[in-house]
Protein backbone atom coordinates (compact mmCIF):
# COMPACT_ATOMS: atom_id res chain seq x y z
CA UNK A 1 0.00 0.00 0.00
CA UNK A 2 0.73 3.46 -0.74
CA UNK A 3 1.01 6.50 1.19
CA UNK A 4 -1.77 6.09 3.56
CA UNK A 5 -2.95 9.23 5.58
CA UNK A 6 -3.42 8.83 8.71
CA UNK A 7 -5.33 11.93 10.79
CA UNK A 8 -2.89 13.50 12.87
CA UNK A 9 -4.45 15.30 16.05
CA UNK A 10 -4.21 18.37 15.16
CA UNK A 11 -3.28 20.28 11.53
CA UNK A 12 -0.39 22.19 10.67
CA UNK A 13 -0.47 26.06 12.07
CA UNK A 14 -0.38 27.43 9.05
CA UNK A 15 -3.47 25.40 7.53
CA UNK A 16 -7.19 27.36 7.37
CA UNK A 17 -9.62 25.95 9.96
CA UNK A 18 -13.23 26.62 10.29
CA UNK A 19 -15.00 26.93 13.20
CA UNK A 20 -16.30 23.36 13.52
CA UNK A 21 -12.20 22.11 12.71
CA UNK A 22 -12.77 20.74 16.33
CA UNK A 23 -15.97 19.08 15.95
CA UNK A 24 -15.03 17.40 12.80
CA UNK A 25 -11.67 15.94 14.45
CA UNK A 26 -13.75 14.85 17.63
CA UNK A 27 -16.12 12.87 15.26
CA UNK A 28 -13.36 11.46 14.09
CA UNK A 29 -13.28 12.48 10.46
CA UNK A 30 -10.50 12.00 8.30
CA UNK A 31 -9.14 15.39 7.01
CA UNK A 32 -7.37 16.99 4.28
CA UNK A 33 -5.22 20.14 3.41
CA UNK A 34 -8.35 21.56 0.27
CA UNK A 35 -6.97 24.82 -1.00
CA UNK A 36 -5.09 25.65 2.45
CA UNK A 37 -8.23 24.44 4.56
CA UNK A 38 -8.25 21.58 6.88
CA UNK A 39 -11.63 19.85 6.14
CA UNK A 40 -13.24 16.74 6.62
CA UNK A 41 -13.06 14.48 3.70
CA UNK A 42 -15.66 11.91 4.90
CA UNK A 43 -16.51 10.43 8.85
CA UNK A 44 -16.02 6.71 9.82
CA UNK A 45 -17.75 4.04 8.83
CA UNK A 46 -17.58 3.27 12.14
CA UNK A 47 -20.49 5.89 12.73
CA UNK A 48 -22.29 4.60 9.31
CA UNK A 49 -20.63 7.16 6.92
CA UNK A 50 -17.73 7.01 4.46
CA UNK A 51 -17.79 8.83 0.81
CA UNK A 52 -20.42 6.12 -0.26
CA UNK A 53 -22.98 6.15 2.83
CA UNK A 54 -22.76 10.01 2.53
CA UNK A 55 -23.24 10.12 -0.96
CA UNK A 56 -26.20 7.87 -0.77
CA UNK A 57 -27.44 9.49 2.16
CA UNK A 58 -27.90 12.90 0.66
CA UNK A 59 -29.77 11.33 -2.37
CA UNK A 60 -31.80 9.32 0.01
CA UNK A 61 -32.25 11.15 2.89
CA UNK A 62 -30.60 14.40 4.10
CA UNK A 63 -26.66 14.99 5.12
CA UNK A 64 -24.97 18.12 6.17
CA UNK A 65 -21.49 19.92 5.07
CA UNK A 66 -19.61 22.09 6.78
CA UNK A 67 -19.29 24.53 3.92
CA UNK A 68 -17.59 27.74 5.61
CA UNK A 69 -14.40 27.42 3.71
CA UNK A 70 -16.45 29.13 1.26
CA UNK A 71 -16.39 32.79 0.64
CA UNK A 72 -18.79 35.58 0.99
CA UNK A 73 -19.07 38.91 -1.01
CA UNK A 74 -21.36 41.66 0.19
CA UNK A 75 -22.28 44.30 -2.57
CA UNK A 76 -24.40 47.04 -0.91
CA UNK A 77 -25.20 50.67 -2.16
CA UNK A 78 -26.86 52.60 -4.90
CA UNK A 79 -24.96 50.97 -7.75
CA UNK A 80 -24.76 47.71 -6.47
CA UNK A 81 -26.55 46.57 -9.05
CA UNK A 82 -25.28 48.15 -11.97
CA UNK A 83 -21.60 46.80 -10.13
CA UNK A 84 -23.08 43.38 -9.89
CA UNK A 85 -23.99 43.54 -13.91
CA UNK A 86 -20.57 44.61 -14.44
CA UNK A 87 -18.25 41.53 -13.12
CA UNK A 88 -20.88 39.19 -13.35
CA UNK A 89 -22.21 37.25 -16.53
CA UNK A 90 -25.49 36.51 -15.62
CA UNK A 91 -28.21 38.89 -16.15
CA UNK A 92 -29.06 39.96 -11.57
CA UNK A 93 -31.64 42.74 -13.07
CA UNK A 94 -34.02 39.66 -13.20
CA UNK A 95 -33.30 39.19 -9.77
CA UNK A 96 -36.03 40.30 -6.96
CA UNK A 97 -35.19 40.67 -3.91
CA UNK A 98 -34.89 37.06 -2.31
CA UNK A 99 -33.62 35.26 -5.11
CA UNK A 100 -30.44 33.86 -6.14
CA UNK A 101 -28.54 32.93 -9.57
CA UNK A 102 -25.78 30.98 -10.90
CA UNK A 103 -23.24 32.65 -12.30
CA UNK A 104 -19.50 33.55 -12.73
CA UNK A 105 -16.73 36.68 -12.56
CA UNK A 106 -15.09 36.34 -15.98
CA UNK A 107 -11.73 38.30 -17.22
CA UNK A 108 -11.41 40.42 -19.92
CA UNK A 109 -10.50 37.43 -22.20
CA UNK A 110 -14.13 35.62 -20.88
CA UNK A 111 -12.11 33.25 -18.99
CA UNK A 112 -13.26 32.21 -15.25
CA UNK A 113 -12.24 33.92 -12.39
CA UNK A 114 -14.42 32.02 -10.66
CA UNK A 115 -18.41 31.00 -10.37
CA UNK A 116 -20.41 31.99 -7.90
CA UNK A 117 -23.57 32.18 -6.81
CA UNK A 118 -25.53 35.96 -7.20
CA UNK A 119 -28.16 36.61 -3.90
CA UNK A 120 -30.23 39.87 -3.58
CA UNK A 121 -30.49 40.52 -0.31
CA UNK A 122 -32.22 43.96 -0.25
CA UNK A 123 -32.91 46.24 -2.88
CA UNK A 124 -29.32 47.09 -2.92
CA UNK A 125 -28.01 44.55 -1.70
CA UNK A 126 -25.91 41.40 -3.10
CA UNK A 127 -24.48 38.58 -1.57
CA UNK A 128 -21.63 36.83 -3.65
CA UNK A 129 -21.10 32.96 -2.31
CA UNK A 130 -17.39 32.04 -3.75
CA UNK A 131 -14.68 29.19 -3.81
CA UNK A 132 -12.73 28.54 -0.85
CA UNK A 133 -10.00 28.68 -2.57
CA UNK A 134 -10.39 31.88 -4.51
CA UNK A 135 -11.74 33.92 -1.84
CA UNK A 136 -8.68 36.45 -1.53
CA UNK A 137 -8.76 36.49 -5.48
CA UNK A 138 -12.36 36.93 -5.87
CA UNK A 139 -12.29 39.97 -3.41
CA UNK A 140 -9.38 42.04 -4.76
CA UNK A 141 -11.24 41.47 -8.17
CA UNK A 142 -14.42 42.51 -7.31
CA UNK A 143 -13.29 45.40 -5.55
CA UNK A 144 -10.49 46.55 -8.28
CA UNK A 145 -13.34 46.05 -11.62
CA UNK A 146 -16.35 47.88 -9.01
CA UNK A 147 -14.68 51.38 -7.84
CA UNK A 148 -16.37 53.20 -10.44
CA UNK A 149 -19.33 51.93 -9.08
CA UNK A 150 -20.95 53.85 -6.04
CA UNK A 151 -21.48 50.47 -3.79
CA UNK A 152 -19.59 49.69 -0.44
CA UNK A 153 -17.19 46.44 -1.50
CA UNK A 154 -17.11 43.82 1.83
CA UNK A 155 -15.45 40.53 2.75
CA UNK A 156 -17.53 38.99 5.01
CA UNK A 157 -16.07 34.92 4.12
CA UNK A 158 -15.08 35.02 8.06
CA UNK A 159 -18.29 36.29 9.38
CA UNK A 160 -20.32 33.11 8.75
CA UNK A 161 -20.09 29.24 9.41
CA UNK A 162 -21.90 27.87 6.68
CA UNK A 163 -23.74 24.99 6.59
CA UNK A 164 -25.36 23.10 3.77
CA UNK A 165 -28.26 20.78 4.58
CA UNK A 166 -28.75 18.34 1.13
CA UNK A 167 -31.26 16.05 0.33
CA UNK A 168 -35.25 14.67 0.06
CA UNK A 169 -35.29 15.17 3.54
CA UNK A 170 -33.22 18.37 3.96
CA UNK A 171 -36.66 20.83 4.13
CA UNK A 172 -37.87 18.22 7.07
CA UNK A 173 -35.10 18.47 9.05
CA UNK A 174 -34.36 22.22 8.72
CA UNK A 175 -38.09 23.05 8.85
CA UNK A 176 -37.78 21.36 12.68
CA UNK A 177 -35.32 23.77 13.79
CA UNK A 178 -37.31 27.10 12.46
CA UNK A 179 -40.50 28.92 12.53
CA UNK A 180 -39.57 30.61 8.98
CA UNK A 181 -41.99 28.76 6.77
CA UNK A 182 -39.55 26.58 4.35
CA UNK A 183 -42.95 25.51 1.83
CA UNK A 184 -42.67 29.31 0.87
CA UNK A 185 -38.92 29.11 -0.21
CA UNK A 186 -38.51 27.77 -3.81
CA UNK A 187 -35.32 26.42 -5.30
CA UNK A 188 -32.65 29.23 -5.48
CA UNK A 189 -34.46 31.69 -3.46
CA UNK A 190 -33.65 32.97 0.31
CA UNK A 191 -35.49 33.70 3.54
CA UNK A 192 -34.42 35.39 7.19
CA UNK A 193 -35.28 33.26 9.95
CA UNK A 194 -33.73 32.01 13.29
CA UNK A 195 -32.48 28.67 13.95
CA UNK A 196 -33.66 27.45 16.90
CA UNK A 197 -31.39 25.36 19.10
CA UNK A 198 -32.64 24.15 22.53
CA UNK A 199 -30.83 22.28 24.86
CA UNK A 200 -30.95 21.53 28.51
CA UNK A 201 -30.83 25.02 30.12
CA UNK A 202 -30.83 27.42 27.48
CA UNK A 203 -32.80 28.77 24.36
CA UNK A 204 -30.70 29.73 21.67
CA UNK A 205 -32.17 32.01 19.30
CA UNK A 206 -30.55 33.05 16.29
CA UNK A 207 -32.42 35.68 14.38
CA UNK A 208 -32.19 36.73 11.05
CA UNK A 209 -30.37 34.35 10.02
CA UNK A 210 -29.73 33.91 5.93
CA UNK A 211 -31.34 30.31 4.70
CA UNK A 212 -30.61 29.76 1.33
CA UNK A 213 -32.62 26.67 -0.79
CA UNK A 214 -28.91 26.37 -2.84
CA UNK A 215 -26.56 23.37 -2.90
CA UNK A 216 -24.14 21.79 -4.80
CA UNK A 217 -25.50 18.21 -4.61
CA UNK A 218 -28.01 18.58 -7.39
CA UNK A 219 -30.46 17.26 -4.60
CA UNK A 220 -33.10 19.85 -2.80
CA UNK A 221 -31.38 21.50 0.15
CA UNK A 222 -31.04 24.78 1.57
CA UNK A 223 -27.75 26.59 3.11
CA UNK A 224 -27.64 28.56 6.47
CA UNK A 225 -25.26 30.90 7.48
CA UNK A 226 -24.76 31.21 11.04
CA UNK A 227 -22.57 33.71 13.55
CA UNK A 228 -18.61 31.56 13.10
CA UNK A 229 -17.68 31.84 16.43
CA UNK A 230 -17.15 27.85 17.37
CA UNK A 231 -19.96 27.48 20.27
CA UNK A 232 -22.49 28.64 18.41
CA UNK A 233 -21.29 26.72 14.96
CA UNK A 234 -20.95 23.48 16.99
CA UNK A 235 -24.52 23.81 18.59
CA UNK A 236 -26.28 24.41 15.21
CA UNK A 237 -23.88 21.67 13.77
CA UNK A 238 -24.53 19.00 16.99
CA UNK A 239 -28.34 20.01 16.59
CA UNK A 240 -28.73 19.58 13.46
CA UNK A 241 -27.56 15.80 13.51
CA UNK A 242 -29.58 15.58 16.64
CA UNK A 243 -32.72 16.49 15.09
CA UNK A 244 -32.00 15.01 11.91
CA UNK A 245 -31.79 11.66 13.44
CA UNK A 246 -35.56 10.58 12.63
CA UNK A 247 -34.41 11.34 8.89
CA UNK A 248 -30.95 9.37 8.66
CA UNK A 249 -28.82 12.58 8.90
CA UNK A 250 -25.20 11.96 8.21
CA UNK A 251 -22.47 14.26 8.24
CA UNK A 252 -20.70 14.77 5.04
CA UNK A 253 -17.17 15.43 3.87
CA UNK A 254 -15.34 16.38 0.57
CA UNK A 255 -15.62 13.53 -0.23
CA UNK A 256 -19.23 13.25 -1.39
CA UNK A 257 -19.95 16.70 -2.10
CA UNK A 258 -17.56 15.80 -5.06
CA UNK A 259 -18.73 12.89 -6.19
CA UNK A 260 -22.65 14.61 -5.78
CA UNK A 261 -21.86 17.56 -8.01
CA UNK A 262 -20.00 15.32 -10.40
CA UNK A 263 -23.05 13.19 -10.76
CA UNK A 264 -24.93 16.37 -10.75
CA UNK A 265 -22.36 17.78 -13.60
CA UNK A 266 -21.69 20.98 -11.00
CA UNK A 267 -18.28 21.68 -12.05
CA UNK A 268 -15.49 23.09 -10.10
CA UNK A 269 -13.15 25.41 -10.55
CA UNK A 270 -9.45 24.73 -11.35
CA UNK A 271 -11.19 21.91 -13.20
CA UNK A 272 -13.98 22.09 -15.76
CA UNK A 273 -13.64 26.22 -15.33
CA UNK A 274 -10.79 28.22 -14.95
CA UNK A 275 -8.45 31.11 -16.02
CA UNK A 276 -7.66 29.53 -19.47
CA UNK A 277 -10.95 27.78 -19.96
CA UNK A 278 -14.32 30.16 -21.14
CA UNK A 279 -18.00 30.15 -20.89
CA UNK A 280 -18.70 28.47 -24.53
CA UNK A 281 -15.83 25.78 -23.36
CA UNK A 282 -17.38 25.15 -20.47
CA UNK A 283 -20.92 24.93 -21.46
CA UNK A 284 -22.21 27.54 -19.41
CA UNK A 285 -24.23 30.05 -22.01
CA UNK A 286 -27.35 29.28 -20.34
CA UNK A 287 -25.99 31.62 -17.46
CA UNK A 288 -24.65 34.29 -19.91
CA UNK A 289 -26.72 37.24 -20.99
CA UNK A 290 -24.34 38.55 -23.69
CA UNK A 291 -27.76 41.11 -24.26
CA UNK A 292 -27.50 42.65 -21.05
CA UNK A 293 -25.01 45.94 -20.50
CA UNK A 294 -21.30 45.53 -20.93
CA UNK A 295 -19.92 43.05 -18.62
CA UNK A 296 -16.28 42.47 -18.45
CA UNK A 297 -15.61 39.79 -20.42
CA UNK A 298 -17.85 40.08 -23.21
CA UNK A 299 -16.09 41.03 -25.72
CA UNK A 300 -14.03 38.23 -25.71
CA UNK A 301 -16.52 36.34 -25.46
CA UNK A 302 -18.04 37.75 -28.68
CA UNK A 303 -14.80 37.08 -30.41
CA UNK A 304 -14.67 33.29 -29.02
CA UNK A 305 -18.16 32.86 -30.84
CA UNK A 306 -17.43 33.95 -33.92
CA UNK A 307 -14.32 32.01 -33.79
CA UNK A 308 -16.30 28.93 -32.80
CA UNK A 309 -14.72 26.60 -29.81
CA UNK A 310 -11.95 24.04 -29.98
CA UNK A 311 -12.48 21.78 -26.90
CA UNK A 312 -16.13 21.08 -25.42
CA UNK A 313 -16.64 19.87 -22.11
CA UNK A 314 -18.70 16.26 -22.43
CA UNK A 315 -20.32 13.41 -20.02
CA UNK A 316 -18.22 10.10 -20.76
CA UNK A 317 -18.55 6.79 -19.09
CA UNK A 318 -16.47 4.21 -18.71
CA UNK A 319 -17.26 1.13 -20.59
CA UNK A 320 -14.71 -1.27 -19.93
CA UNK A 321 -13.40 -1.65 -16.64
CA UNK A 322 -11.46 0.98 -14.74
CA UNK A 323 -12.14 4.21 -13.28
CA UNK A 324 -11.07 7.47 -15.20
CA UNK A 325 -9.51 10.28 -13.28
CA UNK A 326 -8.65 14.04 -12.54
CA UNK A 327 -6.11 15.13 -15.60
CA UNK A 328 -6.18 11.48 -17.56
CA UNK A 329 -5.38 11.63 -20.95
CA UNK A 330 -8.50 11.14 -23.49
CA UNK A 331 -7.53 9.41 -26.75
CA UNK A 332 -9.26 8.50 -29.36
CA UNK A 333 -10.12 4.57 -30.99
CA UNK A 334 -6.81 4.92 -32.49
CA UNK A 335 -5.08 6.22 -29.50
CA UNK A 336 -4.28 9.54 -30.36
CA UNK A 337 -4.33 12.18 -27.26
CA UNK A 338 -7.38 14.16 -27.73
CA UNK A 339 -8.06 15.83 -24.48
CA UNK A 340 -8.33 15.08 -20.93
CA UNK A 341 -10.19 14.63 -17.88
CA UNK A 342 -11.62 17.34 -15.52
CA UNK A 343 -12.88 15.41 -13.23
CA UNK A 344 -13.53 11.42 -12.97
CA UNK A 345 -14.72 9.14 -10.13
CA UNK A 346 -16.61 6.30 -9.54
CA UNK A 347 -20.53 7.79 -9.21
CA UNK A 348 -21.71 5.87 -5.80
CA UNK A 349 -25.68 6.21 -6.66
CA UNK A 350 -25.44 5.58 -10.74
CA UNK A 351 -23.00 3.12 -9.87
CA UNK A 352 -20.92 3.44 -13.22
CA UNK A 353 -17.52 5.42 -13.21
CA UNK A 354 -17.98 8.29 -14.94
CA UNK A 355 -15.80 11.52 -15.64
CA UNK A 356 -15.99 15.07 -17.70
CA UNK A 357 -13.16 15.36 -20.17
CA UNK A 358 -12.43 18.50 -22.59
CA UNK A 359 -12.41 16.96 -26.14
CA UNK A 360 -12.26 18.74 -29.82
CA UNK A 361 -15.83 19.09 -30.99
CA UNK A 362 -15.93 16.22 -33.14
CA UNK A 363 -16.29 13.75 -30.37
CA UNK A 364 -18.96 15.21 -28.50
CA UNK A 365 -21.57 13.41 -29.73
CA UNK A 366 -23.70 11.44 -27.61
CA UNK A 367 -23.08 7.97 -27.96
CA UNK A 368 -19.49 8.58 -29.59
CA UNK A 369 -16.35 6.01 -27.97
CA UNK A 370 -12.84 7.03 -26.69
CA UNK A 371 -10.61 6.26 -24.31
CA UNK A 372 -9.28 7.09 -21.35
CA UNK A 373 -5.54 6.18 -20.76
CA UNK A 374 -5.46 4.53 -16.98
CA UNK A 375 -1.58 3.78 -16.04
CA UNK A 376 -0.64 3.37 -19.80
CA UNK A 377 -3.24 1.43 -20.90
CA UNK A 378 -6.43 2.87 -23.10
CA UNK A 379 -9.54 1.80 -21.47
CA UNK A 380 -12.94 2.08 -22.81
CA UNK A 381 -15.56 4.98 -22.76
CA UNK A 382 -18.78 6.49 -24.19
CA UNK A 383 -19.63 10.11 -24.60
CA UNK A 384 -22.81 10.57 -22.64
CA UNK A 385 -25.55 12.62 -21.97
CA UNK A 386 -25.25 15.04 -19.11
CA UNK A 387 -26.15 15.78 -15.90
CA UNK A 388 -25.52 12.35 -15.64
CA UNK A 389 -28.38 12.66 -12.58
CA UNK A 390 -31.07 14.60 -12.41
CA UNK A 391 -33.20 14.51 -8.63
CA UNK A 392 -36.95 13.19 -9.31
CA UNK A 393 -39.65 15.74 -9.55
CA UNK A 394 -41.66 15.95 -6.53
CA UNK A 395 -45.14 14.31 -7.32
CA UNK B 1 -7.12 -4.41 17.41
CA UNK B 2 -5.25 -7.61 17.57
CA UNK B 3 -3.59 -8.91 14.08
CA UNK B 4 -4.40 -12.50 13.52
CA UNK B 5 -0.95 -14.16 14.62
CA UNK B 6 -1.30 -16.90 11.34
CA UNK B 7 0.54 -14.54 9.39
CA UNK B 8 3.10 -12.10 8.91
CA UNK B 9 3.28 -8.35 7.56
CA UNK B 10 4.42 -5.69 5.86
CA UNK B 11 4.98 -1.70 6.26
CA UNK B 12 2.99 -1.50 2.85
CA UNK B 13 0.03 -2.98 5.03
CA UNK B 14 -0.10 -6.30 3.20
CA UNK B 15 -0.56 -9.70 4.51
CA UNK B 16 1.14 -13.30 3.94
CA UNK B 17 -0.25 -15.88 4.71
CA UNK B 18 1.95 -19.27 4.01
CA UNK B 19 0.63 -22.89 3.42
CA UNK B 20 3.11 -24.96 2.41
CA UNK B 21 4.88 -23.16 -0.65
CA UNK B 22 2.08 -21.22 -1.70
CA UNK B 23 1.53 -17.52 0.01
CA UNK B 24 -2.30 -15.96 0.10
CA UNK B 25 -2.07 -12.10 -0.13
CA UNK B 26 -4.18 -9.24 1.11
CA UNK B 27 -4.21 -5.94 3.06
CA UNK B 28 -4.89 -4.96 6.55
CA UNK B 29 -7.64 -3.94 8.75
CA UNK B 30 -5.65 -0.71 9.25
CA UNK B 31 -4.89 -0.32 5.00
CA UNK B 32 -8.99 -0.89 4.65
CA UNK B 33 -9.54 1.36 7.20
CA UNK B 34 -7.31 4.15 6.12
CA UNK B 35 -9.01 3.23 2.27
CA UNK B 36 -12.08 4.22 2.95
CA UNK B 37 -14.81 2.56 0.73
CA UNK B 38 -12.99 0.19 -1.77
CA UNK B 39 -14.31 0.40 -5.36
CA UNK B 40 -11.41 -1.15 -7.72
CA UNK B 41 -8.47 -4.12 -7.58
CA UNK B 42 -6.73 -4.13 -10.19
CA UNK B 43 -4.63 -7.49 -9.69
CA UNK B 44 -1.62 -9.04 -12.24
CA UNK B 45 -2.81 -12.24 -13.95
CA UNK B 46 -2.07 -16.08 -13.53
CA UNK B 47 1.24 -16.89 -14.02
CA UNK B 48 2.76 -13.54 -13.44
CA UNK B 49 5.88 -12.82 -11.68
CA UNK B 50 6.35 -10.70 -9.00
CA UNK B 51 8.97 -9.55 -7.29
CA UNK B 52 9.59 -9.08 -3.29
CA UNK B 53 9.09 -4.84 -3.17
CA UNK B 54 7.45 -4.20 -6.53
CA UNK B 55 3.93 -3.09 -7.05
CA UNK B 56 1.70 -5.67 -8.31
CA UNK B 57 -1.61 -3.89 -8.73
CA UNK B 58 -3.71 -0.93 -7.55
CA UNK B 59 -6.55 -0.50 -5.15
CA UNK B 60 -8.69 2.02 -5.46
CA UNK B 61 -10.95 3.92 -3.16
CA UNK B 62 -14.01 6.89 -4.51
CA UNK B 63 -10.92 9.25 -4.15
CA UNK B 64 -7.61 7.78 -4.77
CA UNK B 65 -5.50 5.39 -6.15
CA UNK B 66 -2.71 3.01 -4.20
CA UNK B 67 -0.48 0.84 -5.00
CA UNK B 68 -0.08 -2.67 -3.58
CA UNK B 69 3.29 -3.94 -3.11
CA UNK B 70 4.46 -7.50 -3.58
CA UNK B 71 5.41 -9.12 -0.01
CA UNK B 72 7.52 -11.92 -1.43
CA UNK B 73 8.94 -12.87 -4.40
CA UNK B 74 7.15 -15.74 -6.16
CA UNK B 75 4.86 -16.45 -9.38
CA UNK B 76 0.81 -15.90 -9.00
CA UNK B 77 -1.08 -18.91 -8.77
CA UNK B 78 -4.47 -18.06 -8.12
CA UNK B 79 -6.38 -14.53 -7.70
CA UNK B 80 -9.60 -13.73 -6.15
CA UNK B 81 -12.16 -13.40 -8.77
CA UNK B 82 -15.03 -11.93 -6.28
CA UNK B 83 -12.90 -8.69 -5.82
CA UNK B 84 -13.72 -7.97 -9.47
CA UNK B 85 -17.64 -7.27 -8.84
CA UNK B 86 -17.35 -6.99 -4.90
CA UNK B 87 -14.08 -5.04 -4.12
CA UNK B 88 -16.69 -3.91 -1.16
CA UNK B 89 -15.28 -7.50 0.47
CA UNK B 90 -12.25 -5.96 0.98
CA UNK B 91 -13.45 -3.40 3.64
CA UNK B 92 -16.09 -5.80 5.44
CA UNK B 93 -13.57 -9.09 5.73
CA UNK B 94 -9.46 -7.27 4.72
CA UNK B 95 -8.18 -10.37 6.69
CA UNK B 96 -10.36 -12.70 5.07
CA UNK B 97 -10.30 -11.32 1.71
CA UNK B 98 -7.26 -12.86 -0.22
CA UNK B 99 -6.29 -10.55 -3.03
CA UNK B 100 -3.53 -13.63 -4.89
CA UNK B 101 -1.95 -16.35 -4.42
CA UNK B 102 1.53 -17.12 -5.37
CA UNK B 103 4.30 -19.71 -5.30
CA UNK B 104 7.28 -18.53 -2.96
CA UNK B 105 10.91 -18.64 -4.68
CA UNK B 106 12.37 -18.09 -1.66
CA UNK B 107 11.02 -19.23 1.73
CA UNK B 108 13.48 -17.21 3.91
CA UNK B 109 12.01 -13.85 2.77
CA UNK B 110 9.10 -14.87 5.27
CA UNK B 111 11.47 -14.40 8.12
CA UNK B 112 11.98 -10.57 7.08
CA UNK B 113 8.69 -9.78 7.87
CA UNK B 114 6.82 -8.36 10.74
CA UNK B 115 4.91 -10.67 13.17
CA UNK B 116 1.57 -9.42 13.87
CA UNK B 117 2.89 -7.57 17.36
CA UNK B 118 5.56 -5.98 15.36
CA UNK B 119 2.77 -4.70 13.22
CA UNK B 120 0.62 -3.47 15.51
CA UNK B 121 3.49 -1.65 16.88
CA UNK B 122 4.61 -0.10 13.87
CA UNK B 123 0.58 1.14 13.09
CA UNK B 124 0.67 2.55 16.10
CA UNK B 125 4.08 4.47 15.99
CA UNK B 126 3.24 5.46 12.24
CA UNK B 127 -0.67 7.12 14.06
CA UNK B 128 1.53 8.91 16.25
CA UNK B 129 -0.03 7.36 19.23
Amino acid sequence: MSSIETSPGSPPATVRKTALNAVHRQMGAKMVDFNGWDMPVEYPASIGCGVINEHMAVRTGVGIFDVSHMGDIRLAGPQALAAVQYISMNDASKLVVGQAQYSALLYPQGTFVDDVIVHRLGEDEYLLVINAGTREKDFSWVRDNTRQFDCAVENLSDDFTQIAIQGPKAVDLLQKMTSADLSAVKFYWVTRGDILVLDHSMRHHFGNTLIARTGYTAEDGFEIYVPSDEATSALVWNRLLEVGKEFGVVPCGLGARNTLRLEGKLPLYGHEISDTINVWEAGLDRFCKMDKPEFVGRAALEKAKTDGVKRTLVGLEMTERGIARDGYKVMDEGGREIGYVTSGSPAPFLKKNIALAYVPPEFGSVGGTVKVEIRGQGVGAQVVPTPFYKRPKKA
Amino acid sequence: MAYPTDRKYTKQHEWVKVVGQQAAVGITDHAQEALGDIVFVELPKVGADLTAGNSFGTVESVKAVSDLYAPVTGTVTEINADLATSPEKVNKDPHGSWMLKMSLRNAGEIGDLLSAAAYEQFVAEEGGN
